[in-house]
């Protein structure tokens, strides 16, 4: 399903990756780990399109087709979502009215009919019970507000309505307490399906108790250092990640 | 945004709509100032002497006051003694009905979408069209005289009603309280007049539609509205003119006076031509907007959108005189590519337990200069008074400005007056999450700007809010790449 080669990408004049592969077939859940500016935002804002990124190096296949061409809201509409570290605010707008826009987008590009507010609201309505919210949250402002849990929440929830085929989730544990931990890990593992893959990225293995990878890997300086199952996270967990940076080839200085 | 920024560009450069030009007849009087020339429009207009002495007195005002220099905005001065101050389409007879109304005109209104045949028109709102210097038509004239309403073009409620016009006029907005107030006392060609009868609830909405079209005129209107005692009326105002490289002057003057416990709300989109990219052409919209609560209870709204116009200078205000009587303001205004506007509301409240309220939303984008500017002012006895004054701007793109100037002045101890600004921008990440959710940049900009501005399109009758919607997209196509 994706799949990428010797990914190079920069910030500014900054390289951040720096040659990463990496191939998730459908079906498979996998984990990115690796310490505070290895780069794991950066392959996540990569793969939806962030444009403060510049690849400079290297191919990323979606599917079959060059990802790296689309168009951010393209990718959506292919099936590809981000789970946002940070998720934005937006004033005003209506988040079912946000949520029933994006739905009704990615529908048409599947070639299936838009749909009318009734049964979106029957379909919503399943959705939010799966993570156990109140249907009032739907007449709030996008993300306005929100509490920190909430706000991550809202983007399993939207996960969940859009039913993409290759979710991301850019450090969906930062800020969640244990309960609210265990209720979004809970809404990611019911969207587990043969068809679907899902990449975690997380700094810590906390996450992966709940949500548990079938692939770890550990990106550093750029690049995946290492590669395992899911007990390499127990490791990791175990040794830090100085363990692995001496295991690796010493690389320049991080961030 | 690579893959975004050529339809960006396309949609930036299309044209305005309505900037088409009638090729019509039209008696035109020469350019030019003085007293002869605002006797010429009040012959034309076979008006009273009362009115025409009314004119002189605010020419003679005119004359001894200077242009103002205070608005946020720069501009080159007009030069008063080249613009026409009347134009009419000829009309060989007097028109005994709609149907006999000349069919290029007609066919005018009809491209902007507004018929003026009965039977096509959307049910419940009936409207006087101003074209150029005149008002050509007004419809539902005899369904609203069944209820007493009188809602007429103001040259025709001058000679049918000069009770009621000798009455108000100038009531809110004296000649004497601006320059351009002045200048229109005293060559103001046509506009719209309506009275509401006492306790009687217009049941349908009135609408005027501006049209500047000949070149190298002014369009200088008034409009009077008066609700009676416990009356009720929903006023609409809409405005476009042709697209052209000289700048126009619009100079209106709006009065409403609401008596006890009667209602008026009014609610403007204005889309004067704003000016092509590079700020050639264009109108100049400088307008005085006054609405007086005189009688207990009573209240006022005012709700504007405003995209067009090259340069915008207005301030709806609302005078509380009456006691417990409300005055509301909502406005959205838009100043893209290189627009500007100096706009806002003035409140004051003079009578017991009088609640105002101001909601502004300004959104800059291009190199467009939006600035808020208020006032409320609170006097000895109006005690118990409340004023809540929220003013939210935002920014597209880093070349615009957006600025807030509130004025306040507070004369007793038992009166509150809260203000909130904010200023935001849309942010490249709002843009992008939306995105990442599979809408288009355009539509995207689309909901956020609807989203912030979602306090005052709740405050507009249905259709127009529809309008204003598709409005405010086309006004900022492009301002995102």
């Amino acid at each position: 399903m994706l799949e990428i080669k010797n990914l190079h990408a920069r910030v500014e004049d900054k390289p951040i990756l720096r040659g990463v592969d990496l191939t998730v077939n459908a079906g498979e859940v996998h984990a990115i780990m690796g310490p505070n500016g290895s780069g794991k935002s950066t392959l996540a804002g990569v793969l939806a399109g962030r444009d403060s990124y510049e690849v400079t190096q290297g191919e990323i296949r979606y599917n079959g087709a060059d990802l790296l061409e689309l168009a951010p809201e393209e990718r959506a509409r292919e099936g590809l979502f981000l789970a946002f570290q940070y998720p934005v605010e937006i004033p005003g707008v209506n988040n079912g009215y946000f949520l029933k826009a994006a739905l009704n987008a990615v529908r048409k590009e599947r070639g299936e009919p838009e749909l009318d507010a009734m049964e979106f609201m029957k379909l919503v309505k399943e959705k939010l019970k799966l993570l156990g919210m109140d249907p009032a949250f739907l007449n709030r402002s996008v993300n306005q507000g929100f509490s920190g849990g909430e706000k991550k929440r809202n983007e399993i929830f939207q996960m969940a309505v859009l039913q993409p085929k290759l979710a991301v989730l850019d450090e969906t544990d930062s800020g969640l307490d244990i309960d609210a931990l265990r209720i979004v890990a809970e809404g990611v593992n019911a969207l587990r399906h043969p068809e679907r893959a899902i990449v975690v990225v997380t700094h810590y293995q906390r996450l992966l108790n709940y949500i548990v990878p079938d692939f770890v890997h550990v990106l550093s300086d750029g690049r995946i250092v290492k590669s395992g199952g899911k007990e390499l996270a127990l490791e990791l967990e175990d040794k830090g990640y100085g363990w692995i940076d001496q295991a690796a080839e010493p690389a320049g200085a991080k961030a | 945004m690579s893959t975004s920024t050529d339809t960006i560009e396309e949609l930036a450069t299309r044209e305005y709509k309505y900037g088409f030009e009638t090729q019509v007849e039209a008696d035109t009087i020469p350019p030019g100032l003085n007293e002869d020339i605002v006797r010429m429009i009040s012959e034309r207009k076979e008006e009273p002497s009362w009115m025409l002495e009314w004119r002189l007195k605010a020419f003679r005002a005119w004359k001894d006051m200077t242009e103002p220099t205070w608005p946020n905005v720069t501009y080159k001065y007009p030069d008063f003694q080249s613009i026409s101050y009347y134009s009419a389409p000829k009309s060989k007879k007097k028109l005994e009905s709609l149907d006999e109304l000349d069919p290029e005109v007609r066919a005018t209104f009809e491209k902007l979408g507004i018929p003026l045949n009965e039977q096509k028109m959307l049910a419940g709102v009936a409207v006087d069209a101003v074209f150029d210097s005149v008002s050509v038509a007004t419809t539902f004239k005899n369904k609203l005289g069944e209820l007493g309403i009188i809602f007429c073009s103001f040259s025709e409620a001058v000679r049918n009603h000069p009770e009621l016009v000798k009455k108000y006029v100038g009531s809110v907005v004296p000649y004497t309280d601006n320059f351009y107030a002045a200048l229109n006392s005293a060559v103001f060609s046509d506009g719209s007049f309506c009275y509401i009868p006492k306790g009687v609830r217009c049941p349908m909405e009135l609408s005027t539609y501006f049209r500047i079209n000949a070149a190298g005129t002014g369009q200088f209107e008034r409009t009077l509205i008066i609700a009676d005692e416990g009356a009720y009326v929903s006023y609409l105002e809409g405005c476009t003119a042709p697209m052209r490289d000289e700048n126009q002057l619009h100079a209106a003057v709006v009065e409403l006076i609401a008596l006890d416990h009667a209602t008026v709300k009014y609610s403007t989109v204005q889309n004067w031509y704003p000016g092509d990219k590079n700020g050639v052409g264009g109108i100049y919209n400088f307008v005085t907007k006054r609405g007086k609560c005189a009688g207990v209870s009573s209240k006022i709204t005012w709700t504007q959108v405003e995209t067009g116009s090259a340069i915008t200078w207005k301030y709806p205000g609302c005078i509380l005189q009456g006691d417990n009587s409300v005055g509301e303001f909502y406005s959205v205004a838009v100043t893209n590519n290189m627009q500007q506007a100096d706009t806002g509301t003035k409140m004051v409240h003079l009578g017991k337990n009088t609640r105002s309220t101001i909601v502004s939303k300004g959104i800059s984008a291009g190199r467009g200069q939006n600035t808020y500017r208020g006032l409320v002012k609170i006097a000895k006895n109006a005690s118990e008074s409340r004023n809540y004054s929220q003013c939210d701007s935002l920014l597209i793109g880093d070349r615009c400005g957006a600025h807030t100037f509130p004025y306040i002045e507070v004369k007793n101890t038992s009166s509150t007056v809260e203000h909130e600004a904010s200023t935001s921008k849309i942010g490249e990440d709002q843009i992008f999450y939306c995105r990442q959710r599979g809408l288009s940049t355009e539509d995207a900009v689309n909901m956020i700007v609807n989203g912030f501005c979602k306090e005052v399109f709740r405050e507009l009758p249905m259709e127009f809010a529809v309008e204003a919607q598709k409005l405010l997209g086309v006004s900022l196509e492009g301002s995102v790449g």
